[in-house]
């Protein structure tokens, strides 16, 4: 065996990946050839320093995420959901693949709150993540947030209009701390998510979709809500026009 | 839309076999791209990519699969920033016409390498150049066996292990060139 051979092969006999006959040859090789055997023991040492050190990285929490609110949720039993969810993410990675880099810069505020609306709709799908106080009573739901929140979110039993209260949460928006109320229709879940805003004009409810998810946002009063679902945009479009009307009569009457 | 789309298993499958590998991707991402951001979008391109892609995976292992993407999704980064000068010893071909190994070098008999803390190594491992650093990440980071690496990478097997060889060969010259210098 020649030095050039030896030097290609004792990476592969230190990775152990040779097999028997060419790790023998490589051996004698070393055992008459003081350089070789010199290079074989420094690129173990070298092996060793390396597999003492920590030269792994660990992802962010925040991208960790992005992946994992940009996947379908299985626990979705929406085959509608999941279909459009589908839809979405091959849309976005196309648009990914125009250029990596402009999709996170063109993102504006209004992309980023919803996107984080979403992410907040997919957290509390998961087992136990629900409900903070769960109760069908306004009266016990609307309490629970004084003394949490600045402005408690208004708690309104939709039940008589095919929208069932299921309780209330906190959660975390824009690094703010938030009013979710819960709602059910069937089996699908409702997220109304509800911030104190400075503006006190009436914004008209829009919806836009994201990873398969409507979400409805509009903004009365001081608040801005956002609700957020698997249900198809015209069911809730009707949650929003129930609520709103509900609270009109609250205020007025 | 392909018909597989609306099987819940799918997605559910997908999560179990990849998210698993977050750091690892992450990890390869860190050393190709050699920026926390652009290895976080890569990343997150890259399981994308390979969620739309799942039903093409025939196993066994995932792991090789997914740098494959990640390598390509990098790939499309490095042509994004080929419009910037590339300094000369980031040029694969140059460094591939280096021997590994010259006759008459002096000895390095008996050279034990001084400890160094991780971000010094890492520093030494970013400066290796692109297909070096590639095979020397995936075999002494990610713990690919050479089989793996080729898949990934899409090389032969010889090609791999001239990579690692000279990809060690510089980086325990840097190292060794580095402690020879006065502090």
């Amino acid at each position: 065996m020649t030095c050039d051979e030896a030097r290609l092969l004792l990476h592969a006999l230190i990775d152990g990946e040779l097999d028997a006959g060419h790790a023998r040859e490589v051996e004698a090789h070393v055992a008459t050839c003081a350089a070789c055997a010199a290079e074989l023991a420094a690129q173990r040492e070298m092996k060793r320093v390396l597999a003492g050190t920590s030269l792994r990285y660990t992802a962010p929490a925040g991208l960790r995420m992005r992946i994992e609110a940009s996947l379908p949720q299985s626990k979705q039993p929406s085959r509608r959901a999941v279909l459009r969810g589908f839809a979405m993410g091959s849309a976005v990675s196309a648009l990914a693949a125009t250029g990596l880099v402009a999709i996170v810069l063109r993102q504006d505020d209004q992309q980023r709150i919803l996107s984080e609306v979403v992410s907040a709709h997919l957290r509390s799908l998961q087992a136990g993540h629900l409900t903070d106080v769960l109760s069908t009573d306004q009266h016990t739901v609307k309490p629970w947030f004084n003394g949490k929140l600045d402005v408690a979110p208004p708690v309104i039993d939709l039940t008589a209009q095919g929208f069932t209260l299921v309780g209330g949460r906190l959660d975390y928006i824009d690094a703010r701390a938030i009013g979710a109320v819960v709602y059910r229709r069937r089996q699908h879940v409702i997220n109304l998510f509800v911030a104190q805003t400075t503006s006190a004009e009436h914004r008209a409810p829009t919806t836009q979709t994201m990873q398969g998810f409507n979400c409805r946002r509009w903004g009365n009063r001081g608040l801005n809500f956002w609700a957020v679902s698997d249900l198809g945009a015209d069911e809730l479009a009707e949650f929003v026009d129930k609520f709103e009307t509900a609270m009109k009569g609250n205020t007025e009457g | 839309m392909p018909p597989a789309s609306d099987d819940p298993d799918r997605s559910r499958r997908f999560r179990e076999a990849a998210l698993p590998l977050l750091d690892d991707v992450y990890t390869l991402a860190r050393y190709l791209l050699r920026d926390a951001e652009d290895a976080e979008d890569a990343v997150q391109e890259c399981y994308l990519r390979a969620f739309r892609h799942f039903d093409g995976f025939r196993g066994p292992d995932i792991k090789p699969w997914l740098f494959a993407i990640l390598r390509n999704v990098c790939n499309a980064e490095y042509a994004r920033r080929a419009t910037r000068p590339v300094a000369i010893e980031d040029t694969p071909e140059a460094a591939e016409q280096v021997p590994l190994w010259r006759e008459g070098e002096a000895s390095p008999e008996a050279e034990v390498l001084r400890g160094r803390d991780a971000t010094a190594i890492r520093k030494l491992i970013e400066a290796l150049a692109e297909p070096f650093r590639e095979a020397f990440v995936l075999r002494e980071i990610n713990n690919l066996s050479y089989r793996d690496i080729a898949d990934a990478v899409g090389a032969p097997l010889g090609t791999v292990m001239s990579r690692l060889a000279r990809a060690r060969a510089m980086l325990r010259a840097a190292w060794t060139a580095e402690e020879e210098q006065p502090r």
